[in-house]
This record gives structure tokens, C-alpha cells and sequence, in this order.
């Protein structure tokens, strides 16, 4: 059975290692729904966190292969973990009409997005948290004419140390 | 010291004493070094595929890192069939290749190519250096990565720029700081207590070993085990060797084109205990149907590996050696039982034969057969890829590890005659045989010059059928006989729908092998008939200096028993042979 899942790779930060991790995963035919590599609080090692679609099996070969590089220290898939946090962060701009502005201000209350720029003809906004949640506010967007949005793909630390 | 002096003295310090490779423009500086450095024998082939190959043949046959250096850009590019190759059977080697200066990286400049993305995925690792002051470390770390663990090529890009510059505090390193590589050697204790448990209770237990039993110089210890509980063995293309061909309880090489006992013996086995091996499509068929009566245990060096293809019970990580010392030891004796009768049974019934008339065409079989009789003990066998590689799998009589080279995995024609180069540098005192089709050996024909010019004795004999025989084989059996493109004497005015030779093909071969290996400096020779084979052999094999044998074998021969692609391991089809 098919499942999303998000894996936290701890690596030294060397030329192209990004490369390496998302090229070994297409070369072994998997596909990456997003990753996000960023420095962390060493400036030796970076964080990449992908969300990848793949059988339990699929999975474990994918961590297991993805240990094999030289350049990573630790593989975690955490998606059965419940001790950890998920974030992620959207940013979207929704068209509007003078009808339509308040009440989609009100909409972005609910979900605690907030407004970055309103005019006479759209709203940008911003919003962070679980990927349901920015979906859900999507979905509730949708009849009033999402212009464009950009999501950052998932963000996420365990709440134990790794 | 100059990048390039310091790139000399770091691999005369690695133990490096032959190099493969070819220069160009931006590896003048390392030339410049090379010039006057006595310490390293460098072997320059035609080709930068066949340094490739050569410092892999090197390896296999040696143990020891191969290294290639190779200029930048079509020198690279030309190394990578030889890198792909390395990688997919887990061959120790350090490439190293020159590249543009890093001012001019990107630019699209003269020679120019990407070799980090390009070798990407074809090797163990990959790094370039853009600072002088990383390249002692790079070294080091090359061949720690390359030659520990699961083995494989790393390759090394070296910017002009980094070999002029000077690093005038250089030390070469002493420690490795690796934080993310450390593999795993010594198998955990309770996971072979575990498989020797299962051992002591199994019924019918078979062991399937590979290319690791080999790499990590186990064969003694696979022995120790079979001695000891008597278990029988199959082994892999890349593990033949490891076992002596005329052991009792050897079943010979599982698979497609295997012996019908291994295979029988995987569909009825109650324990399958895999070390040093990755369970090749080419030998599980498909992975549903395959050892369905077994628990399956699994040793190997890369993790990865272990139920990759098959689901694994019992798991042991750590290097083949290692684990087989420790269950030598714990595990409790075995004496031979109805399995063990039932194995010798198959093997007697399905020995592989052929049938030679005297006055009939050469079979493939019977030319490899008679090498067996020519070559001392120790001789080493090189392949290229293709019926004759399967034919020389069954029928040389492999009776030590390192002792037959050939490119399982990836399957690399052209292979055989550089790699047998390579393995004739690395072992001076052995001979070294190389057997090969007449496609292939088209495929690096050019380090023919190499052999003559550095007097390195391969003796190539080419198993001549004026096809490319195992695509032909195919069909033969499956495409009803449209032989496209696999008959190397069609020729423009051939009729469109010929379906093999027949008394009215007179066409002519090209080219004419004698004439090839002659114009090369090399000795040739030709056999036509069986009635020839000894002499000419006997004679071949004295010259003190490469050698061209071309044999005249019959043309529409196929590899038997065979799995077709798709069918379980026990559905196999004998052809006329048994």
C-alpha cells in the first residue's frame, strides 16, 4: 500500500548534495512530492526534508540507499512517529471583488492567515501549518479565484532529540 | 608542492604502482610529474574506455585499488562505460579525471563536461577539488571509500588551476574523518547465532554465494563451512571461483543459463542462505515464485541489499569473512542427508555435455573445454559479454577466487580484452586468458597495440560465429528468427528476410583477425576444424607475448539449459543438449 512519507536526512553540507539525494531517488524511480534543504544551527550540516510517496518496503530501500551516501549521517523516516512537528508554509493570492473581500478577510481570520497586501482586486496572504489545514483553506479559496500560490513543502522536527 | 606533485606522492603513498590513462590538455601538469616519478608503471591504452576497463581487470585480479586518470571532457566521458562497469559489480578504483579550470567551470569551455553529474550515479562516490588544500584529504578518502565496505569506483575531478597551484604545508593525512561512512564489518552476534540456529533444524539448507565471498577473500571460510555441515553450494557469475568446480557438494552458477541442479536445488531448498549476493534478476526469475519453500537468510556487507528483491528473515549485516569465521565456529556439524543425496542426484543427471564430431564444425563448449587443458592452475580467465561468457561460466573449470573475470552486472562488451590487460599487469607471474566473442572483441580491438607495444601476454581466443550471438539466441528462440542486425556478414545487398546462413551465403567477414592482430604486432593464429585445436593451442599458448587465436566455431550453437526471461528458475529449456 502506497503512503506519503517524510524523511529527514541530516547531511554535510558539500557541493551538489542536494543533487545526490534527489538524483538517487529518481534514479531509483521514486518521485519527491517537495523537499526543502536548509542550513541548520552548525553550518557544517543541513537538513533536507522530502516527502516522498512509496510502499513501506519502497521506503526502506529508499532510506537505506540514502544512508549509503558518503555525505549523510542520519535518515529518518518519521511518518508513524507521533512525536513530531509538521509545518508548512503557503503563500497565495486570491482575487477578490468589493462583494467578495470581506468576507474572504473573515475566511482568513478563521484560519489565521494573515493578510500581507489587499487591493481593490486580490489578497495576498500567508499561512503556516499542517499541509491539511493550508489544503482545506485552499479548497474553501477556490470558488473565489485563487490567482497563484506557492507552498514551501513540509517542514519538520521530532519533539525528542534525533 | 604543486597540486599535481602532491596528487603523485598521495598515490605513491596510497601504494599505487600502475596507472591506466590517457592525457590531454588539461593534465599536462600531472603528465609534467609523471615524466620523471619511477615509481609508478603507467600503461597507456587507445582508448579511455579500455584504461577504464584495465584498471578494473587490475583490480579484480589484484585486490588492490585500480586507478585511471583520464583529461577532461571526451576523456571522461569515454571512462564512463568503464565506471558504470566497476560500480555494478563492485570493483575497488579511484578515477581520476582532469577538468577546466574552475574559473572557466560552466562556461561551456573547450573540453568541457560535467563529470560530477555525469558519474553521479554510476559510482560509489564522486567529489571535485577546487581547492589544493582539499586534494591530499580527497585522496585519502578516495581510496578508503573505494577499497572498504561495500567496494566500488570513486571518482576524483581535478581542475587544471588545482594541479598548478602551489600548497606549500602539505602533509599527507595520516586519519580519515568520515562521520557519514562507516560500514558495518562485524555481523551482529545474535543475528548469526540466529542463522546458525536455523542451520542446526534446516532440512535442506543451500547456500547461494557471490562477488562478496571474493571481494572480501572468503573463500576459505565458505569452504570451512561446507566441510563442516556440508551444505551445497551455487555461485554466482561473479562468485565462480570461490568454491572449487569439483567440489562435491558445488552445483555450479544458478540463473538463466545456469546449471539445471542449482536451479532445481533453489526451487526445493528449505533454508537459502545468500552471502555476498544480491539476488540479479538474472537468477531469481520472477521474485514471486522464487525459493517459495525457503526462509531466506541474507549476508552482506551493504545494507541495502538485504531485502532489496526478497523478503529476508534473518538479516546479517557485516563483511563475508567476518560473519562466515563466526558461524564456522558456532555452528553445530551436519552430516549429509537425503538433500544432500537428492543434489548429487540432479548433478549427475544433468551434467553438461556436448557432442564434438571430429568432423563437424567447432562447438563453442568443446573450444573452452580444450582451454581448460592448456592453462595452468593458476591461470587467470577474462570474459567479455555474451554467449562465450556463459559457455566459459560452465564450462572452465574454475578452481580459484580471482580467477575469472567478467562484467556480470552491467554486461560491458569490449570488456574483456582491456580488463584482461589490466589483470596481466597486476599478476606478471600468472597467465591470463581472455575469451570472446567476435562482436565484442571489435569493441576495444584497439589496445591489441597496447598489449604489443608494453609485451603483456593476453591470450585472446575469439570465439568467431560471425554473429552477435546472444541477441541472436534470443532470436532465435523468441522473435521467430529475424535476425536483426545480429549478423555481422550482412552487407547492403543481403536478401531483407534472411533468417541465418545457408549454403548460398558466401558473403565475406570483416575483419580478418589474423590480419588485425598481426598488423598490431601481435602473433595470430586461426583454427577451422576441431582436429586443429590442440596444436594450434599448445602453440599459442608458448609464445612469449600477446596472442590472437580465432576460432572458427559453428554459427547457430545456443546457450543451454536457458530460463527464458519471465519464466520461474525451475522452467528450463534444454535445447539438444541435456
Amino acid at each position: 500500500m502506497k503512503s506519503k512519507h517524510t524523511i529527514i536526512l541530516t547531511v554535510i553540507n558539500t557541493v551538489g548534495v542536494l543533487t545526490r539525494v534527489t538524483g538517487l531517488l529518481a534514479q531509483r524511480g521514486y518521485n519527491i512530492e517537495s523537499t526543502i534543504a536548509a542550513p541548520t544551527e552548525n553550518p557544517n550540516i543541513y537538513k533536507i526534508i522530502l516527502v516522498v510517496e512509496g510502499s513501506a518496503q519502497n521506503i526502506e530501500q529508499v532510506t537505506k540507499q540514502l544512508n549509503k551516501l558518503i555525505d549523510t549521517l542520519k535518515v529518518t523516516d518519521i511518518s508513524h512517529d507521533n512525536n513530531f512537528i509538521v509545518r508548512e508554509y503557503i503563500i497565495l493570492k486570491v482575487n477578490v471583488t468589493k462583494k467578495t473581500r470581506s468576507e474572504v478577510l473573515e475566511l482568513l481570520e478563521v484560519f489565521s492567515a494573515r493578510p500581507l497586501d489587499v487591493s481593490q482586486s486580490h489578497i495576498i496572504m500567508e499561512l503556516s501549518g499542517r499541509a491539511k489545514k493550508i489544503d482545506r483553506l485552499i479548497e474553501l479559496l477556490k470558488p473565489y479565484g485563487i490567482n497563484e500560490y506557492v507552498r514551501s513543502g513540509e517542514f519538520a522536527m521530532t519533539e525528542y532529540d534525533m | 608542492m604543486k597540486g599535481a606533485e602532491i596528487l603523485i606522492d598521495a598515490l605513491i603513498k596510497e601504494g599505487v604502482d600502475t596507472i591506466f590513462g590517457y592525457p590531454g590538455g588539461v593534465l599536462i601538469p600531472v603528465f609534467d610529474v609523471l615524466f620523471s616519478t619511477k615509481e609508478i608503471n603507467f600503461i597507456l591504452p587507445r582508448h579511455e574506455q579500455g584504461a577504464a576497463h584495465a584498471a578494473d581487470g587490475y583490480a579484480r585480479a589484484t585486490g588492490k585499488t585500480g586507478v585511471c586518470l583520464v583529461t577532461s571532457g571526451p576523456g571522461a566521458t569515454n571512462a564512463i562505460t568503464g565506471i558504470a562497469t566497476a560500480k555494478l559489480d563492485s570493483t575497488p578504483m579511484v578515477i581520476i579525471s582532469g577538468q577546466v579550470s574552475t574559473k572557466l567551470i560552466g562556461t561551456d569551455a573547450f573540453q568541457e563536461a560535467d563529470m560530477l553529474g555525469l558519474t553521479r550515479s554510476i559510482c560509489k562516490h564522486n567529489c571535485m577539488v577546487t581547492d589544493v588544500k582539499d586534494l591530499p584529504r580527497t585522496i585519502k578518502e578516495a581510496f578508503h571509500i573505494a577499497n572498504t565496505g561495500r567496494p566500488g569506483p570513486v571518482s576524483i575531478d581535478l581542475p587544471v588551476d588545482v594541479s598548478n597551484a602551489d600548497f606549500p604545508d602539505y602533509k599527507y593525512p595520516e586519519t580519515i574523518e568520515l562521520p557519514g561512512y562507516k560500514p558495518v564489518i562485524k555481523g551482529n552476534k545474535k543475528q548469526i547465532q540466529k542463522l546458525a540456529d536455523a542451520i542446526n533444524i534446516a532440512k535442506r539448507p543451500l547456500l547461494y554465494t557471490g562477488g562478496g565471498i571474493i571481494s572480501s577473500s572468503a573463500s576459505d571460510n565458505l569452504l570451512q563451512l561446507v566441510e563442516k555441515t556440508n551444505i551445497p553450494v551455487a555461485t554466482t557469475l561473479m562468485g565462480l571461483g570461490s568454491i572449487p568446480y569439483n567440489h562435491p557438494y558445488y552445483l555450479g552458477m544458478p540463473g538463466m543459463h545456469g546449471f539445471a541442479a542449482a536451479n532445481y536445488s533453489f526451487t526445493e531448498c528449505d533454508l537459502l542462505i545468500a552471502v555476498g549476493c544480491r539476488f540479479d534478476d538474472r537468477i531469481t526469475g520472477p521474485l514471486n515464485t522464487f525459493v517459495t519453500q525457503a526462509k531466506v537468510a541474507h549476508i552482506d556487507i551493504d545494507p541495502a541489499e538485504i531485502g532489496k528483491n526478497i523478503h529476508t528473515e534473518i538479516p546479517v549485516v557485516g563483511d563475508a569473512k567476518l560473519v562466515l569465521e563466526k558461524l564456522v565456529d558456532i555452528v553445530k556439524e551436519r552430516k549429509p542427508n537425503a538433500w544432500n543425496e537428492r543434489v548429487t542426484e540432479l548433478k549427475e543427471k544433468f551434467k553438461l555435455t556436448y557432442n564434438q564430431d571430429e568432423n563437424e564444425k567447432i562447438l563453442p563448449q568443446y573450444i573452452i573445454d580444450s582451454i581448460n587443458k592448456f592453462i595452468p592452475d593458476d591461470a587467470i580467465v577474462v570474459t567479455d559479454v555474451g554467449q562465450h561468457q556463459m559457455w566459459s561460466a560452465q564450462f572452465i573449470n574454475h578452481k580459484h577466487p580471482r580467477s575469472f573475470l567478467s562484467s556480470g552486472g552491467l554486461g560491458t562488451m569490449g570488456f574483456g580484452l582491456p580488463a584482461a590487460m589490466g589483470a596481466a599487469v597486476g599478476q606478471p607471474n600468472k597467465m591470463v586468458v581472455n575469451i570472446c566473442g567476435d562482436g565484442g572483441f571489435q569493441m576495444n580491438i584497439q589496445e591489441l597495440a597496447t598489449c604489443a607495444i608494453n609485451n603483456i601476454p593476453v591470450k585472446s581466443i575469439i570465439l568467431n560465429n560471425t554473429y552477435l550471438g546472444m541477441v541472436r539466441q534470443w532470436q532465435d528462440l523468441f522473435w521467430e528468427k529475424k535476425y536483426s542486425q545480429t549478423c555481422l556478414k550482412q552487407d547492403p545487398s543481403c536478401p531483407p528476410g534472411c533468417t541465418g546462413p545457408n549454403g548460398s551465403c558466401n558473403k565475406q567477414y570483416w575483419p580478418n583477425f589474423v590480419k588485425v592482430a598481426e598488423a598490431n604486432g601481435v602473433k595470430g593464429f586461426r583454427i577451422e576444424s576441431p582436429s586443429e585445436i590442440n596444436n594450434v593451442l599448445e602453440e599459442a599458448f608458448k609464445v612469449d607475448g600477446p596472442v590472437v587465436v580465432e576460432v572458427l566455431v559453428d554459427k547457430l550453437v545456443n546457450v543451454f539449459p536457458m530460463v527464458p526471461s519471465g519464466k520461474k528458475i525451475n522452467e528450463i529449456i534444454f535445447g539438444d543438449e541435456k
